[in-house]
């Protein structure tokens, strides 16, 4: 089932945007996450598709039908609540049966047919020996499951996920996200998720789309969202990031800290920003050069301090012998934004292209 | 949260002011709470139970008797009716005067009985704004029935909307959103959802009108007009009892709606006891966790 948003805007009380002009489009098999920090848009963008938070303008197309006057009830979108939202007073299989539980009398399957849909499902999210429960007895990630058991009861093809991860503990996590993962591949649901989480984004959607206070920022796999962000916010927001200011003249981008080596670009010439990942740098030991001390170790990699003068910077390498003083550091790839704005080498800054990674040649000191 | 619970070992030494301080409780609960049933019971049982028993079975009695339990019936189905719509309505919907309505609701607890009593006499007895014109088509309401259901209307209303709404706060929409999604009407989620998941807080609410509707005194008292065997309800009938000198039966009326209150509260507690059971904790919704 495929999703088409065109230019949705939201207005709350108070005259907030909310939801600004936002068009996107999900194609029928899809799983895509929508991602960013709390209050971008997210949850709201979800809701509106299910219909839940009506859109003050725009459109919004469910497998090519208008959504617009169309209740909630009607659209048969599966819908997974951050905190689940289960019937309390209801049985684990109860609360998976509801949706068909409340079909009118003539569109109802038997009782029989509804307790094997409730069996399959029950095997399908791995708890069969629990439709007799009540959700309190369950754990979270219990709980998770059975909530999707719920959603996916009557048949939906689309599937909107808020935050399903959000309560679980992190080894429950991984595990059922691979298993949503497989789920959605099984069945061939379209999949929404929302999530703040970035890495949990990249591990189980094809797609990111990065909203940031209403608006889409970027839309794109996860290698594109590295390797060309549309601003300083995704790469941010995407991973640890390492900013440094300087000025781009005489095809030298020349960095304001010290300890840091100029390298050679043909960007436009002025005001420049060079934004890394911590691992994209390599250092050399040079006479001129500043402190640098080992700070920590994760698995394979390990992180150093590096004295830039006026501030430091940690970045990560693989675990070699302890670094000697005075290092300089060298920029081995960097993605390159000046107002805010990607630039691309031969580009002018106010090109809408995304920057590109800039394989850059160091200079000597 | 064990850790943080005050350790005092059963065998603690105590300090002379923290004894002096349980005794005096002890003293206030017993003195207050404790020896008004106690002498109403003795009272009601001095010339023996057939005594007691008898003034109870009297026409008189039984008339009030009856027009309580009707006047509560009714009262608490009207009430528990109204009350879980504006319970609903204040909790799940935010719109321009919530805040004043939900002070609103307030209103019968604060005001007195008998100011409650006046007013309905006021717009309804014969001297009043309309009394007059419904006498004429035929509906009487001060000194009758329809009067005294609307005085404990009144004075219950708040108990059901105050029990269920913090409740239905705390629960938000998102199972009734759930619902909406997987096909219900709007039926079906009140029936089905809403009213189920709220089902203790909504009998300790109707209990509470119970027991209020049952020994409501002041507002009755002004709008009934006390006659006997017809607008005299138990508590009514008390006073009417004890003012003429008949103490036994008095006091065996008064012993048999201490007997109903107690009745109706200590469900109530059981029932909350109940609710706070099936309370999921913040813990465990936020904590998850296999």
């Amino acid at each position: 089932m495929s999703v088409l948003i065109e230019n949705l805007t939201r207005h709350v009380a108070g005259g907030k945007v909310v939801l600004d002009n936002v068009s996107l489009h999900v194609p029928d098999g899809a799983f895509v996450a929508l991602v960013g920090p709390s209050g971008a848009g997210k949850t709201t963008l979800l809701r509106a598709i299910a219909g839940l938070d009506p859109a003050s303008s725009g459109h919004v197309e469910i497998d090519g039908r208008a959504m617009e006057g169309l209740p909630p009830r009607e659209r048969n979108v599966g819908f997974v609540f951050q905190n689940y939202a289960l019937f309390r007073h209801l049985t684990v299989a109860r609360n998976i049966s509801f949706g068909l539980d409340v079909r009118p009398r003539a569109s109802r399957p038997s009782r029989a047919e509804i307790d094997a849909k409730v069996a399959e499902l029950l095997a399908l999210i791995q708890l069969p020996d629990l439709g007799d429960a009540y959700p309190q007895r369950l754990s979270g990630g219990q709980r998770q499951r059975v909530a999707l058991a719920r959603a996916l009861a009557t048949g939906p093809r689309l599937l909107l996920l808020d935050e399903p991860f959000g309560a679980l503990d992190p080894m429950v996590r991984r595990a059922v996200r691979t298993w949503l993962r497989d789920l959605h591949d099984q069945l061939g649901l379209t999949t929404i998720l929302v999530t703040h989480d970035q890495e949990e984004a990249l591990d189980v959607a094809d797609r990111l789309v990065v909203m940031q206070d209403g608006r889409i920022v970027q839309d794109a796999d996860g290698e594109t969202l590295d390797a060309t962000p549309a601003t300083p916010f995704v790469m941010e927001f995407l991973g640890e990031t390492l900013r440094f200011p300087g000025v781009v003249s005489d095809g030298l981008f020349i960095p304001a800290d010290t300890h840091v080596a100029p390298f050679s670009t043909n960007v436009a010439e002025g005001a420049t920003e060079a934004l890394i990942r911590p691992h994209e740098v390599t250092l050399l030991t040079d006479a001129s050069g500043g402190t640098v001390k080992r700070v920590g170790r994760r698995g394979p990699l390990e992180r150093l301090a590096v004295s830039l003068g006026e501030r430091s910077v940690e970045i990560e390498r693989p675990v070699e012998a302890p670094p000697s003083d005075p290092v300089v550091l060298e920029i081995a790839q960097a993605r390159l934004f000046q107002n805010g704005k990607p630039v691309v080498e031969g580009n002018h800054p106010w090109s809408d292209a995304p920057a590109v990674l800039a394989d850059v040649v160091p200079e000597p000191v | 949260m064990n850790a943080l619970a005050p350790s005092s070992p059963d065998n603690a030494r105590r300090s002379p002011a923290e004894i002096a301080l349980i005794a005096a409780a002890y003293a206030i609960v017993g003195l207050m709470l404790v020896l008004p049933p106690v002498l109403v019971f003795t009272e009601a049982l001095r010339s023996g139970l057939g005594a007691a028993l008898a003034s109870i079975t009297d026409p008189d009695a039984l008339s009030a008797i009856k027009l309580t339990l009707e006047m509560t019936v009714a009262a608490v189905a009207i009430n528990t009716s109204f009350g879980v719509l504006a319970a609903w309505l204040l909790a799940k919907y935010r719109f321009p005067g919530r805040s004043v309505l939900v002070a609103l609701i307030e209103i019968p607890i604060s005001v007195s009985p008998v100011v409650a009593g006046l007013v309905w006499l006021l717009l309804f007895g014969t001297q009043g704004w309309w009394g007059e014109a419904l006498n004429r088509v035929g509906i009487t309401i001060a000194f009758a029935t329809p009067g005294i259901l609307l005085a404990t209307l009144f004075v219950t209303f708040p108990f059901v909307t105050r029990t269920l709404l913090p409740l239905m706060e705390q629960q938000g929409r998102d199972a009734e959103e759930a619902a909406t999604l997987l096909g219900a009407s709007f039926w079906r989620i009140l029936w089905g959802v809403t009213l189920p998941e709220a089902r203790w807080a909504l009998l300790s609410g109707g209990l509470l009108t119970t027991a209020r509707a049952m020994g409501e005194f002041g507002a009755v008292s002004v709008v009934s007009g006390h006659i006997p065997g017809l607008t005299e309800t138990m508590p009514l009938h008390i006073e009417t009892l004890y003012n003429g000198y008949q103490s036994v039966a008095a006091f065996s009326m008064a012993a048999l709606l201490a007997i109903m209150a107690m009745a109706t509260v200590g469900m109530r507690s059981l029932f909350e006891a109940r609710m706070r059971r099936e309370e999921p904790r913040k813990a465990e919704t936020a904590g998850g966790g296999a």
